[in-house]
C-alpha cells in the first residue's frame, strides 16, 4: 500500500519535471515568435535545449531557498513557478509584468518566490549569491542560495572573488554553471586555460563535479546533493552542468560560429525528448497522457500571451517611480 | 557635549548600531585586528566578534557585492573601502547591482547598504590613492551620497545613512579623520538633503562638501579681515541635494563659489552651477566660479600636489574679483 503511494506519488514528481521542461520549451518557442511579430524587444535569450539543468535544479531545492541567475532565465523563473503570463508581460514590457515592465527579458524578479532575479552583467551577480549565502548563514534561516551562470562567467574576477569569498566564509552557496559550450559565438576552449569548467572551483577547495545536463534527473540528483551538503553547514559546491542551446545566443544571432550538424547531434540528444521516453519506458507514460499534457500546456503559453497582450502598458507618469525606496 | 575627533564620531555611531541591531554588520580589509586603515572601527571585532566585524580579502567587487547580497538578504550591511580609489574595481557591483536593483525589480528589492570610503588628497599618497570621486557618486540616480565634514555631522550623518533603505556611498575625507569636535553622547541624527549654513553672510556665497568646507570656512575669515561677508554652505550630502539652500544663499548674495577637490572637467561644481543659473539667474551679480582640483593625476612632490588642490588663496582672489 505504501510502495504504491510512493510509487504514484514518485510518478507524479517526475511526470511534474516533464510538464515544466514542456512548458519551458513551448513558452520560449512562443517568446521566438512574439519577438519575431514585434511584441518582444531588446535582447531575447531562449533557454531551449537547456530546460533539463533549470527544472533538475530547481526541483532540488525549497521553496524558500534563494534563486539567483543571470540573463538568460526563463527556464528558471518557470520552473520556480512565476507565473507564465506575468513573465510573458515583462517581456512585453507592460505593468503587469514580474517587473512591472522595468527589467525585460532579463532581468526577471519575483522575491515572493525567492527569485532574486536575472542579471545581466556576466559574473555579477555571483558576488550577490555570496551575500544572500552569508545572511542565510548569519541570520541562522537554515536556507541555502542556489546560483546559476553561463561558461561565459568563469573568466571574470568576479566568479573567482566570489569562489574565494564563499570558501573561506563556508557559505551556504551552489553555484552551478550551465556549460553550454559558447559564450554568445566564442567556443569555450578557445578562451578557458581549463576548459573543464568544475576543475577550477578545486583552486578553492570547493567540492566540485561534472554533470550530465541532458539528464533531467541526474542534475536533480545532484544539485541535492550539493544542496545537503551546503545546508549541513559545510560550505559551497559547485557543480558544471554540460548542456546545449539549441537556437541561437539571442534572436540577432545568425549563428556563423557552430555547424548545423554540431547543433543537429546536440538536438538528438533532446532533454525532454530522452525524459519522455525514460518515463515511458517506465510505464509512468503513454501517449494520451502526453498529448494531455501538450495541450495543457499549449493553453497556458496561449493564455499567457494573451494576457500580457491586454496588458496596460506603463504609464509614462511612473517614469520615477522606484527610484528610491522611501 | 564632548570634544572627539570624527573618526571616533564614527566609530560611536558604529558601535551604537552594532549593539541595537542585530543584523548590522560591518566588512572590510583589515577592519579587524589591523583596526582599519584609518582607526575608524579599531575595537569593534574585539568587542563584537569576527562574525559581526568581518575581515575581507582584498576582493573589493565581491565583498560590495556580497553587502549587496546581504543586504537583499535581510542583513544590515557596512561594508568599509580602503579608499575611494579601491571603489573603481567595485564599480559594478556598486552601479550595476547596488543602484539599479529598486528600479529594475519594479520595486521589489531594496538594498539597504552603507559603503564607507576614505577620500581626498593632501597627504602625498600620490595618483592612485587621492581622488575625491563624491561627484562621480553623486552622478547614479539610486545612490545616496554623503559627505561629512565635521564629528557632528559625521556621527549624525553615519546614523541616517544605517536607516535609511537605499544604498547609501559615505565619504570620509582622509584629513578630516583627526578633527575634532562638539559631539553629543546621546543618539541623534542628521537628515539627508539639509545643508547647512556653516557661516552666514551677505556678500558672497561659498559652497563646499566635506574637506572643503573648512577651507571655505578659513577664506571667510580672511575675506571678513577685507570687508567681505561670506557666507559658507556645508552640503552634507550631494544626493540629495539641498537644493533650496544653495538658491536662497545665492539670491541673498547674487555671488556664488563652489568649491570641490575634485577635477574641474564635468564635475560636481558644475551641476550646482547650472542649477544656480536655471533657478536664480536674475539673481545674480556675477558668474557662478568653481574653484577645484586641476584636471591631473594627483602628483607625489609637495609643491605640485598643493598647486593641485583647491586654496584658501584661491577661494578668497575669487571671492575679492567678484565683489
Ligand atoms: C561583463 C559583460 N561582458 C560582456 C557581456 C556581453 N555578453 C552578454 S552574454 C555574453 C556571453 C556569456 O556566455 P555564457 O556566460 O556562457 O552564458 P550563455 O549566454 O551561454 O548562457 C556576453 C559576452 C555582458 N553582458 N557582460
Amino acid at each position: 500500500m505504501t510502495t504504491t503511494r510512493t510509487r504514484a506519488r514518485n510518478q507524479t514528481e517526475l511526470l511534474d519535471l516533464l510538464r515544466q521542461m514542456m512548458l519551458i520549451r513551448r513558452f520560449e518557442e512562443k517568446s521566438a515568435e512574439m519577438y519575431a511579430r514585434g511584441r518582444i524587444a531588446g535582447f531575447l535569450h531562449l533557454y531551449i535545449g537547456q530546460e533539463a539543468v533549470g527544472v533538475g535544479a530547481t526541483a532540488a531545492v525549497r521553496a524558500d531557498d534563494y534563486i539567483v541567475s543571470h540573463y538568460r532565465d526563463h527556464g528558471q523563473a518557470l520552473a520556480r513557478g512565476l507565473e507564465p503570463g506575468a513573465i510573458m508581460a515583462e517581456l512585453f514590457g507592460r505593468t503587469t509584468g514580474v517587473s512591472k515592465g522595468r527589467g525585460g527579458s532579463m532581468h526577471l524578479f519575483d522575491v515572493s518566490r525567492r527569485f532574486m532575479g536575472g542579471y545581466a552583467i556576466v559574473g555579477g551577480h555571483l558576488p550577490l549569491a555570496c551575500g544572500l549565502g552569508l545572511a542565510c548563514k548569519q541570520l541562522h534561516t537554515g536556507n541555502i542560495v542556489l546560483c546559476f551562470f553561463g561558461d561565459g562567467a568563469v573568466n571574470q574576477g568576479e566568479f573567482h572573488e566570489s569562489l574565494n569569498l564563499a570558501a573561506i566564509w563556508r557559505l551556504p552557496v551552489v553555484f552551478l554553471c550551465e556549460n553550454n559550450l559558447y559564450g554568445m559565438g566564442t567556443n569555450v576552449r578557445r578562451v578557458s586555460a581549463e576548459p573543464d569548467i568544475w576543475k577550477r572551483a578545486c583552486a578553492y577547495n570547493i567540492p566540485a563535479e561534472q554533470v550530465d545536463g541532458m539528464d533531467v534527473l541526474a542534475v536533480r540528483d545532484l544539485v541535492r546533493k550539493a544542496v545537503d551538503h551546503a545546508r549541513g553547514d559545510k560550505g559551497a559546491y559547485f557543480i558544471e552542468a554540460v548542456t546545449y542551446r539549441f537556437r541561437g545566443h539571442s534572436m540577432a544571432d545568425p549563428e556563423l560560429y557552430r555547424t548545423k550538424e554540431e547543433v543537429q547531434k546536440w538536438r538528438e540528444n533532446d532533454p525532454i525528448v530522452r525524459f519522455r521516453r525514460l518515463l515511458e519506458e517506465r510505464g509512468a507514460l503513454d501517449e494520451k497522457r502526453f498529448q494531455q499534457m501538450e495541450s495543457e500546456i499549449e493553453q497556458i503559453v496561449e493564455d499567457a500571451a494573451a494576457f500580457a497582450e491586454q496588458s496596460p502598458h506603463p504609464d509614462v507618469s511612473t517614469l520615477y517611480e522606484h527610484v528610491y525606496k522611501e | 557635549m564632548a570634544e572627539i575627533a570624527l573618526r571616533e564620531a564614527l566609530r560611536q555611531t558604529l558601535r551604537e548600531e552594532l549593539q541595537s541591531d542585530e543584523r548590522v554588520i560591518i566588512m572590510g580589509e583589515d577592519i579587524g585586528a589591523y583596526g582599519g586603515s584609518y582607526g575608524v572601527t579599531r575595537g569593534l571585532q574585539e568587542e563584537f566578534g569576527e562574525e559581526r566585524v568581518r575581515d575581507t580579502p582584498i576582493s573589493e567587487s565581491a565583498v560590495v557585492g556580497c553587502g549587496i547580497g546581504a543586504a537583499m538578504g535581510g542583513l544590515r550591511p557596512v561594508v568599509e573601502l580602503m579608499t575611494i580609489n579601491f571603489s573603481f574595481l567595485a564599480f559594478d557591483q556598486i552601479i550595476n547591482n547596488a543602484s539599479k536593483l529598486f528600479y529594475m525589480s519594479g520595486g521589489q528589492i531594496n538594498v539597504p547598504l552603507v559603503i564607507r570610503m576614505a577620500s581626498g588628497g593632501g597627504a602625498q599618497l600620490s595618483a592612485q590613492h587621492s581622488h575625491d570621486l563624491a561627484g562621480w557618486y553623486a552622478h547614479v540616480p539610486g545612490l545616496k551620497v554623503v559627505v561629512p565634514s565635521t564629528p557632528y555631522d559625521a556621527r549624525g550623518l553615519l546614523k541616517t545613512a544605517l536607516r535609511d533603505q537605499n544604498p547609501v556611498i559615505f565619504i570620509e575625507h582622509t584629513a578630516l579623520y583627526g578633527l575634532k569636535g562638539e559631539v553629543p553622547e546621546e543618539e541623534y541624527s542628521v537628515p539627508f538633503g539639509q545643508a547647512q549654513v556653516y557661516r552666514p553672510g551677505d556678500d558672497v556665497t561659498i559652497i563646499g562638501y566635506s574637506g572643503s568646507v573648512h577651507q571655505a570656512a578659513r577664506a571667510a575669515e580672511t575675506l571678513a579681515e577685507r570687508g567681505v561677508d561670506a557666507e559658507v554652505i556645508n552640503l552634507r550630502t550631494l544626493r540629495p541635494l539641498d537644493i533650496d539652500a544653495i538658491i536662497q544663499s545665492a539670491k541673498k548674495t547674487g555671488r556664488v563659489i563652489v568649491v570641490e577637490d575634485d577635477w574641474r572637467f564635468g564635475g560636481f561644481a558644475a551641476e550646482i552651477a547650472a542649477l544656480i543659473q536655471e533657478k536664480a539667474f536674475d539673481y545674480l551679480d556675477a558668474p557662478v566660479a568653481r574653484v577645484c582640483g586641476a584636471d591631473v593625476p594627483m602628483p607625489y612632490a609637495k609643491p605640485l600636489e598643493t598647486a593641485a588642490l583647491p586654496s584658501e588663496d584661491e577661494i578668497v582672489r575669487v571671492a575679492l574679483a567678484m565683489v
